[in-house]
């Protein structure tokens, strides 16, 4: 397929050395993208890739710190994404960014619709809109309100009004799909396809964003992976295997820490949690899972593989409906957190802004949080004690304040991951499952995060941690479990831990 | 579809039902004469509920109209009795004063991000003091025009009656139905009414949207103002205290979501007839306390917000709670 792009034809969008910062963090650092008319381009990259960013720098809904965007050669700056709209970039959401209350006809033309004497006619409008669903295979009630139907249409829905003509803008050159098939099922997803195929005939350049790898092969004619907000490689997709691209995409370069040894030397100790056959619904599959005393474990898998899910299973988040779990021993079942933690279990989750920490409040009250539910709210911690204690993990894990009152909202990612750790390392737990705690912060409190994995091993704490960085994984793990799809697929330990080994279990027979 | 229209029906069949419980208790009360009446008395707030459902619609809220109302009405007064200016000029210059008092509020929530329910309840306050510094009496208005306005009018059979300002607020009526249901404004106010963030994603130009709709009812609130000093021939700073809510009151009952996205101007047309439907009935009665319209209107709104929640329930489980 790759041929058919003739390689002397100039791009149709040209993204070159883009730069984008947030406060505190560089999210694009020389990002680069070009799409030719006719292709479907896959844009890959763990979470924090800089993915969202770049398409977002692309359609006018952020603007850009540096760097050029060229459509069709002229260079360009969208302020708005109406800008970007007119100019023929349209984009389609993660989730379905339309209107509920609208109708499917109006949330197709929403902005141009067709008139008749200056009044909006709806009867021309339906019409279009049927028209234009056909060629998508769908058959609805175009005046009926989208809240009606399936996120599956709603999603092709989308789709639609992405290359439905608009009023004064060109053609639609790029297509952006942002995660489309995520809530797909996978005929739907065939239906889509068909769909990208024909646009694709058309000339229409389409950007596929996915976390599903199976589908970049099917669909994409080329590749571009992205990794910490910078541009790692373009490929084509027909000339890279998929070990490859997962290597690309979980960055290959050897760290001093390759060379370390584990934290402990790999000794057979008693086993504090033991899963057997765990299963919940789709998102975890028969898992067999021990975590040993005073050890961490690493788990390690692409997006979507079941890591998170696995989780928030040991925190009493979400209920197993299958198998067996045993904790220092006995057997339990957890039913909610609160449960988890009176066991002696902590989660810190992986969205810090939004699952972890409580932006206003202060780094004391932060703190102080956990220990407070697992003491029961009537026996309220002192002020005094809170400040002992945020004074004493402040010093302890050397977050950057000038004092314990400043609200955590402030503070850089990687000071706040340390008052979250804190958060739960006051509650004293036996077992800390860690979902990626090392995301979106700053080297210098990366290493000290390690640093504090090791100790907390070396204390007799049982560690379970998420990390799409290998080369940490293997940096304090004793072993390593590899999900694919939900399920357990490697464990893996002594000379198997690197990341070419933990690498090739992800990639799986496919390699 | 029937769930988007249900509202509309009940409150429809309600305004039947007052009508028939009147009509079956008292003589006259089924004439066209009560109907134009219904229309006069309530034109003001007609008119005012008119942008409040816009206002509503977009997910909004405007407190302020009582007081604009009260504002415009002093205005009114003072320009035409003491300065002596044809009440034509004064109402050229009440109205885009308005306008722009209404965009400034819109301006505020949106580049601010602030909640328009306290920045319309500051309006509210300015407008009333405003009015009140300007006078604090009642201003008389003796005029040749505002007795040329009260002669005219179409004479209906019946004893039926509909004055110049009946007339305008028809014509008010038929350019806001048309307004919000068949332009392309309209549409972008129920798109802000449903998501504001996916409107703006979708392309729909929020600023403009918010401030002109703004705007649109200080303007449509003003103009309450001017017809109720034909209703009145005075201009008083304590006038239409309360007003605002009698508005708010009348889009929920016309079955306008309070959240937004979702409603039509007809549904407050409703809203506010039978709200007078209540008024007349208690009117025609002689006996009962006019307080009972209050506890009836506190009642149907107890039991349309009811009607909001259950029904805006099944719409989420619908959606699988994804959209």
């Amino acid at each position: 397929m790759s041929e058919s792009i003739n390689n002397a034809a100039k791009p149709v969008l040209q993204l070159r050395q883009i730069n984008k910062n947030f406060p505190g963090v560089k999210a694009l650092q020389q990002a680069q993208l070009s799409l030719y008319a006719g292709e479907v381009h896959a844009l890959l990259g763990e979470n924090g890739a800089g993915k969202s960013t770049l398409v977002k720098v692309m359609t006018g809904v952020l603007q850009k710190d540096g760097g050029e965007l060229l459509l069709d050669s002229t260079a360009l700056s969208f302020a708005t994404p109406k800008d970007a709209q007119q100019a023929g970039i349209s984009t389609v959401y993660q989730e379905v960014n339309l209107l509920p209350n609208l109708s499917v006809a109006h949330n197709l033309f929403l902005g141009s619709e067709p008139k008749r004497f200056g009044l909006i006619d709806k009867k021309a409008m339906a019409h279009q809109a049927r028209q234009l669903l056909s060629s998508f295979g769908l058959d609805i009630n175009v005046t009926a309100p989208l809240s009606e139907f399936s996120v599956a249409v709603q999603q092709l829905v989308a789709i639609a009004r992405g290359i439905a003509p608009k009023r004064g803008a060109a053609r639609t050159k790029v297509l952006v799909l942002d995660e489309p098939t995520a809530s797909l099922d996978a005929d739907e997803v065939q239906t889509l396809f068909q769909v990208l195929r024909q646009l694709k005939q058309q000339g229409v350049a389409i950007v596929f964003i996915t976390h599903f790898l199976d589908q970049v092969y099917q669909i994409s004619d080329r590749i571009t992976v992205m990794r910490n907000g910078c541009f790692v490689g373009e490929y084509q997709t027909a000339q890279l295997n998929k070990a490859e691209l997962i290597a690309a995409m979980l960055g290959k370069e050897l760290s001093q820490q390759r060379h370390q040894t584990p934290c402990l030397a790999v000794e057979h100790s008693e086993a504090i949690l033991s899963a057997r056959q765990l299963s919940s619904g789709q998102s975890v599959q028969q898992l067999d899972l021990d975590l040993p005393q005073g050890q961490a474990v690493g788990l390690a898998g692409l997006l979507g593989s079941g890591r998170t899910e696995i989780c928030r299973l040991l925190f009493g988040l979400d209920q197993a409906d299958g198998g067996t779990l045993s904790f220092a021993g006995s057997p339990i079942k957890l039913s909610n957190p609160a449960h988890a933690i009176a066991l002696g279990i902590a989660l810190c989750p992986e969205d810090r802004k939004t699952q972890g920490m409580i932006a206003a409040l202060s780094i004391r009250e932060n703190i102080s949080l956990a220990l407070q539910a697992k003491q029961g709210w009537w026996r309220v911690l002192s002020k005094k004690k809170q400040q002992q204690l945020a004074d004493f993990y402040i010093e302890k894990l050397q977050i950057a304040t000038p004092d314990a009152d400043k609200p955590i909202g402030q503070l850089s990612g990687g000071n706040q991951q340390k008052v979250i750790l804190a958060r739960w390392l006051a509650v004293e737990p036996q077992l800390l499952l860690l979902d990626e705690p090392t995301r979106g912060i700053d080297i210098g409190a990366h290493a000290e995060i390690l640093q504090l994995i090791r100790q907390l091993c070396q204390q007799g704490m049982s560690l379970l941690v998420t990390s799409s960085e290998l080369e940490e994984l293997t940096a304090f793990s004793s072993k390593i479990v590899v999900m694919r799809d939900r399920k357990k697929v490697a464990e893996l330990s002594g000379e198997d831990l690197n990341p070419d080994r933990i690498m090739a279990a992800i990639a799986g027979a496919s390699v | 579809m029937s769930r988007t229209y249900l509202p509309l029906w009940i409150t429809f069949a309600l305004v039947l039902a007052m009508f028939g419980a009147g009509a079956s208790q008292f003589d006259g009360f089924a004439s066209l004469r009560v109907v134009t009446n219904l229309i006069s008395d309530n034109a003001f707030l007609l008119v005012t509920a008119l942008g409040m459902t816009l206002v509503i619609l977009s997910g909004g809220i405007d407190l302020s109209v009582g007081s604009v109302i009260a504002l415009s009405g002093v205005a009114a007064a003072l320009l035409i009795g003491p300065y002596q200016w044809h009440p034509l000029l004064a109402f050229a210059v009440i109205l885009p004063c308005a306008a722009v008092f209404g965009a400034g509020m819109g301006a505020l929530i949106q580049y601010y991000q602030l909640q328009p329910f306290i920045v319309t309840l500051a309006g509210m306050f300015l407008a009333r003091g405003v009015a009140t510094l300007v006078s604090e009496e009642s201003v008389a208005i003796e005029h040749p025009f505002y007795d040329a306005v009260a002669e005219f009018g179409l004479e209906l059979p019946d004893g039926g009656w509909l004055g110049a300002t009946s007339l305008l607020t028809i014509a008010l009526v038929l350019l806001m139905l048309v307004l919000t249901h068949y332009s392309r404004f309209g549409s972008y106010v129920y798109a802000l009414g449903g998501n504001s963030q996916s409107a703006q994603l979708m392309g729909v130009p929020v600023a403009r949207t918010t401030i002109l709709l703004y705007a649109s009812s200080s303007m449509l609130a003003a103009t309450a103002g001017i017809i109720f000093s034909f209703y009145t021939y005075s201009g008083y700073a304590l006038a239409a205290v309360g007003v605002e809510l009698d508005a708010i009151a009348a889009v929920v009952i016309g079955g306008t979501l309070l959240t937004g996205g979702s409603g039509f101007i007809i549904g407050t047309v409703l809203g506010v007839l039978l709200m007078g439907l209540i008024q007349t009935y208690i009117n025609f009665d002689g006996s009962l306390s006019s307080w009972w319209s209050k506890i009836v209107i506190g009642v149907l709104l107890f039991f349309f917000i009811a009607l909001q929640k259950l029904l805006s329930h099944s719409w989420q489980s619908k959606a699988g709670g994804k959209a």
